[in-house]
């Protein structure tokens, strides 16, 4: 019945004394906005980590060769020392060997949907005329491009008999074409490239069959001229350079339902066999989608931490509503005492200062929030991720400043409902 | 003993219908539909105050008691004027009539309902509904256009938005205030003020209209005004109206005039009415 002349009335009030009421929302204002901004960066930062590691291929499960953790040794009175590494250089005993993929590749036929192997042969400065490109030459397997989710631009992949023959094929970058070619694919296309290592020991060449869309990974310092952008042959032929005997690393990509995390850790079983007897390497494993995970628990951990901050703030900007409402109330004795000489029930009193508390706290909820997502987008921007405000966060921000609004207003409200109409009629 | 029979059947009777009047309760409803002749056996009394004793307690030592037994009745369509020095409880006497207070003893009935079991809800109802203030010190709400604060008595009735802007326009009408009904009460003089305070006192229709010294604050000629203006509600329309002064003239205008001294009316005489002063 009274709900909205009691609106009303309380947004009266409120411009009445603008200063004020701006002074008395400002914490709730800086309480909401700080939430609001954190949780905005925050899921952008967030939604750029998952959407950048799916990229990358939540479902791949990298198997590497690591270096063993040192025991503690135990001397004859039972001390403990920390036990002494033998530290060296991996030699090519302590590689993944093909045989070893084979057989892996044999016992877990469902889940293995892929595997992506590579085999770096050098880095090296294309030049040609006065037009140069840095390449790296990595030799891969089928799965890489399914497992870094690398687009062709254009041109075609490299075929299955290329793989099988090892053939002297490959496949340069958007960024390898703009440099040598002007960003004409179709005159790179069909032409060999003629690479000279570093270091000048070795001379290759190999025709151009296709162009993929070169990705940079993360921060890029170099000039954009210079990047190093990898150039892609069949494994085979790699191997046939550099007589690789096994990889440091490879990367299966597993078959769709497949619990990743699950296969890395029977996976590391499986291929810890070979290495029972290797005093110095193991071998580890992980999946990307453990990494997601653990990445964002730590960010949420981070958010939460950060939003009891400004919860806290909230509760001491609610302390300060309580405060001006209670100084309002004294203010307003006689015309609390009037409106009960009217007619006004001690419900209707209560009623009135609670929604005048609660517009107090609403309104500067609301304003927090705007300033929260300008801070939020600001921020995401200058982090250069793209702002992505919960509509979740937003409303638990109203619904909180509503709360905090009937919490801190309802104690002067009552005083107000309670007060003695002709004491307060009478009050100067 | 047959007789003795009857008697205490008559007085077991008599006590369980004493209760049962005891324990209603009163509610907004009761108030304005039951006609008051069911509950009150004269239906031309309004204000009938039997034996009225007021004590503050402020604390057990320190009992202060400022009515002593008032007994006052008011007819439907007077004017009467209560009037006395300060201290001799005119303040405490209109706060229980207004049911801002309660009596410590005694009986009082308004406008049929029995106001010393009434309960805080029923008060704020009957303040509403059956009783027009109108301070000395004019009590408008303050940022409230004339307009609103006319309507206010009309909102804690529950009237709707529409009924309650056309009654406060006619009302402000009534007392010459249409022109001025946006504005604000700092933006009105004290007579002005004083006819708005007036007009919200008439919002609801009450029984009674209770006005303490509503000339105090103002000028005699402005204060002539307001005379008026009670004056034309209690003949034009009838209006039963309390008037607490301190001034014998403005007194002796009213039909009665009742003189309360030591918490105790000492004096009643019949008015001249307003045409001996004129």
């Amino acid at each position: 019945m009274l709900f909205f002349e009691n609106l009303l009335m309380a947004f009266s009030s409120l411009l009445t004394n603008k200063m004020r009421s701006l002074l008395t929302m400002l914490g709730i204002i800086i309480g909401i906005g700080s939430v609001i901004a954190i949780v905005t960066v925050g899921n952008a930062l967030t939604n750029s980590i998952t959407s950048e590691m799916s990229d990358m291929g939540a479902n791949n499960v990298v198997i590497g060769v690591q270096q063993r953790e040192a025991e503690d040794e135990v001397d004859e009175s039972g001390k403990r020392y920390g036990g002494r590494i033998n530290a060296r250089d991996m030699t090519d005993n302590d590689l993944i060997k093909k045989e070893y993929i084979e057989e892996l590749l044999a016992a877990f036929p469902e889940e293995i949907k892929g595997i992506s192997i590579e085999s770096v042969l050098g880095t090296a400065k294309v030049e040609k005329g006065r037009n140069y490109a840095n390449v790296r030459i990595i030799g891969v397997t089928p799965g890489y491009f399914m497992a870094n989710n690398t687009k062709m631009q254009s041109g075609n992949e490299l075929s299955d008999k290329a793989y099988m023959e090892g053939k002297s094929v490959c496949l340069v970058s958007d960024h390898f074409v703009n440099n040598m070619y002007d960003g004409d694919s179709s005159k790179a296309i069909g032409r060999d490239i003629e690479i000279e290592m570093s270091g000048g020991r070795k001379y290759f060449v190999f025709t151009i069959v296709g162009v993929y869309k070169y990705e940079s990974q993360g921060f890029d310092m170099t000039a954009t001229k210079d990047v190093t952008t990898p150039v892609y042959i069949p494994i085979k032929n790699a191997i046939k350079k550099n007589h690789a005997k096994g990889f440091p690393s490879i990367t299966i990509i597993t078959a769709k339902g497949v619990d990743s995390d699950d296969f890395a850790f029977r996976v590391k079983n499986f291929m810890n066999r070979y290495y029972h007897n290797n005093r110095q390497f193991t071998i580890s494993t992980f999946s990307l989608a453990q990494m997601v995970e653990s990445m964002t628990t730590m960010l949420g951990t981070v958010s939460t931490a950060i939003s009891i901050v400004a919860a806290i703030s909230l509760v001491v900007g609610g302390i300060g509503v309580m405060n001006i409402m209670l100084v309002s109330i004294s203010e307003r004795t006689r015309e609390i005492g009037t409106r009960k000489a009217l007619g006004a029930t001690n419900g209707s009193i209560r009623t009135q200062f609670i929604m005048e508390a609660i517009v107090l706290c609403l309104v500067g909820g609301i304003l927090g929030i705007l300033l929260g997502l300008a801070g939020g987008a600001a921020g995401a921007k200058a982090l250069g991720y793209e702002a992505s405000p919960t509509a979740s966060s937003i409303i638990a921000a109203l619904i909180f400043s509503m709360v905090v609004g009937v919490f801190f207003g309802y104690y002067p409200a009552n005083k107000a409902a309670k007060m003695n109409p002709i004491d307060a009629l009478r009050y100067e | 003993m047959n007789r003795g029979y009857c008697q205490i059947g008559l007085h077991n009777i008599f006590q369980s219908m004493k209760r049962k009047k005891k324990n209603q309760e009163i509610t907004i409803e009761d108030i304005s539909n039951t006609a008051p002749d069911l509950v009150s056996g004269d239906d031309n009394i309004v204000i009938d105050m039997k034996h009225i004793i007021k004590r503050y307690f402020i604390g057990q030592p320190n009992e202060l008691e400022v009515l002593h037994g008032v007994d006052m009745q008011v007819r439907r369509g007077e004017f009467v004027a209560i009037v006395g020095q300060s201290g001799s409880g005119k303040s405490t006497l209109m706060n229980v009539i207004g049911a801002l207070d309660r009596p410590t003893e005694g009986e009082y009935t308004l406008d049929g309902v029995d106001m010393f079991n009434a309960k805080d809800k029923d008060l704020s109802a009957i303040r509403c509904k059956k009783i027009g203030f109108v301070f000395q010190t004019y009590n408008l709400v303050a940022r409230t256009s004339a307009l609103k604060n006319v309507e206010l008595p009309m909102l804690y009735a529950g009237l709707s938005g529409r009924t309650r802007s056309r009654k406060a326009k006619e009302l402000l009408e009534m007392v010459d205030m249409a022109e001025r009904m946006h504005h604000q009460p700092d933006e009105l003089s004290g007579g002005q003020k004083q006819r708005v305070a007036i007009a919200r006192a008439m919002a609801n229709d009450p029984a009674i209209i209770l006005a303490d010294e509503p000339t105090g604050a103002l000028d005699s000629h402005t204060g002539r005004l307001i005379m008026d203006i009670f004056h034309r509600l209690h003949e034009e329309q009838g209006k039963t109206i309390i008037l607490i002064t301190h001034s014998p003239e403005l007194a002796s205008e009213c039909s009665r005039i009742l003189t309360l001294k030591d918490g105790l009316f000492i004096d009643e005489k019949k008015g001249s009415g307003r045409n001996a002063v004129l």
